[in-house]
């Protein structure tokens, strides 16, 4: 049996119990105007933050907030372009905008490489990672992502009415990423704690939320634990013996990447495929189509991509400084709104319109510059796969009842209830 | 026709391999790479078009020759 110094002590230990950072007062409440005090914690941002983006970028293109302890919202595709390009100024030591700031010393490495990693850094902790996510690679989990999914819809068994966020978007991600890990697939409740607990927990107490993240990272460690006495062909034993500068990982490099390619490989494919089949439900021209003719899926995902892209970042301003008009000062967050970006007038025609056959399609939704998401070809297979299913052997469905939809509160927006009613 | 990829400013989207297969693959990172030394064959220019007009990074540059 394998014995692994770094893992035999919680590394976590070594950091103490109370990571150091810098806390602000947490501020709840509806927002009376979203140019000076925006918050995307609000129920009225969650269900439909487009209005909202829409009216900011026409006057005033770079909101501000004094929540969170300060920050600041491009609506602008060319405002988002250039902080997501600026890694010189705009920092990704921390990429949930919450009520905590983790300490400047945390960069570039952070909390879940390269994510979390600034450059120099971040190339190498990347680097590692993009051979097991080409299209060529994730191309193989595609035949049990089908299988998959035909075992979701079996089992809805002839019900007229099913959650499609709940008994079939969720489960996609979460058993295909939870596979390339090398995690039981039976963990999956647990995951959906973990998700919520990362990304929708923002405006707990702050010691509330560092106790949610440790049962996260208790159970990465018992993975890791299992995977160093059993190694197998995943990404877990992968990152276990992966090397950086001629020496093994640090252990919270591993477990921090762990977290990453759980939580951001489950949160965001499930709202990209629930979004999507919210769409198709209430707009029957578009399903007709896709339905009689599959051949446009990859076109048509793509703008349902541009048009509820799932997937909000944030960044660190690294110095105080005077940016396109804004007087930043430095620490104050940048919630980085790709879906902001991929509704701007000035960079789409029709902007606001969902076009399933939109051929020029230049859209931001997994990101720009350094940072693309390293998952991308994993999520469009899956996203491609899970609408394919579907459409396939539920040609005809509609929302069951509008009232009853719900959507996830964050940096993650999709359906987390979807009641449709098929046939 | 021409084209060529700016490896300094690819990220991996891989739109370009996606939508044109014919013109272009990818490395071992998933970064895109030109097939056939760049060269458009007659027939596939709008590929190459599509290509370039879907890139998020404007990395492709398409090279029309007299």
């Amino acid at each position: 049996m394998a014995v692994d110094e770094r893992f035999a002590r919680d590394f976590r230990e070594a950091r103490g119990d109370e990571p150091e950072g810098t806390r602000n007062e947490i501020v709840t409440g509806p927002v009376a105007d979203w140019a000076t005090d925006f918050s995307h914690t609000e129920p009225e941002w969650a269900a439909d933050p487009y209005p909202i983006q829409d009216d900011l970028r026409q006057r005033c293109p770079i909101a501000h907030t004094p929540r969170f302890g300060g920050g600041w919202l491009p609506t602008r595709y060319a405002d988002v372009a250039a902080i997501a390009y600026d890694t010189e100024r705009f920092s990704s030591r921390s990429i949930i905008m919450s009520n905590f700031r983790p300490p400047r010393d945390v960069a570039p490495i952070g909390g879940s490489p390269p994510i979390s990693s600034d450059p120099p850094f971040h190339h190498d902790a990347r680097k590692l990672l993009l051979p097991a996510f080409t299209k060529k690679a994730v191309a193989r989990q595609e035949p049990a992502t089908r299988a998959l999914c035909h075992s979701l819809i079996d089992a809805f068994d002839g019900q007229g009415v099913v959650d499609a966020a709940r008994d079939y978007a969720q489960h996609i991600p979460m058993r295909v990423i939870a596979g390339m890990l090398g995690f039981p697939p039976a963990d999956g409740p647990q995951f959906r704690q973990f998700v919520e607990n990362t990304l929708e927990g923002i405006n707990l107490p702050p010691d509330e939320r560092i106790t949610r993240m440790s049962a996260l990272f208790d159970y990465l460690l018992a993975q890791i634990h299992d995977h160093i006495d059993n190694p197998r062909e995943d990404l877990t034993t992968f990152l276990i013996n992966a090397e950086l500068y001629g020496r093994k990982l640090e252990p919270s490099h591993v477990a921090g990447t762990m977290a990453l390619l759980l939580i951001a490989g489950i949160d965001t494919t499930w709202s990209a495929i629930g979004a999507s089949l919210w769409h198709l439900a209430r707009v029957p021209a578009d399903r007709e189509r896709l339905a009689a003719e599959p051949a446009l899926l990859p076109t048509a995902l793509e703008e349902f991509l541009r048009a509820y892209a799932p997937v909000t970042m944030a960044r660190l301003v690294k110095q105080d400084m005077q940016w396109h008009g804004a007087d930043m000062k430095a620490d104050d967050w940048i919630l980085l709104s790709f879906p902001a970006a991929n509704r701007d007038p000035a960079q789409f025609e029709r902007a606001a319109e969902v076009v399933i056959d939109r051929q020029v399609n230049r859209h931001a939704a997994f990101g720009l510059g350094i940072h693309r998401c390293v998952g991308s070809h994993l999520a469009r297979m899956e996203l491609r796969v899970a609408l394919d299913v579907w459409l396939s052997r539920i040609p005809a469905f509609t929302l069951a009842d509008p009232s009853m939809v719900t959507w996830s509160t964050g940096q993650i927006r999709g359906p987390r209830t979807l009641p449709l009613r098929l046939g | 026709m021409k084209i060529q990829i700016d490896s300094e400013v690819c990220q991996g989207h891989g739109r370009c391999y996606d939508l044109a297969p014919s013109l272009f693959g990818d490395d071992d990172e998933g970064y895109g790479k030109v097939l056939r030394a760049g060269v458009v064959p007659p027939g596939e220019e709008q590929n190459a078009r599509l290509a370039v007009a879907n890139c998020p990074e404007r990395a492709i540059e398409l090279i029309e020759e007299t």
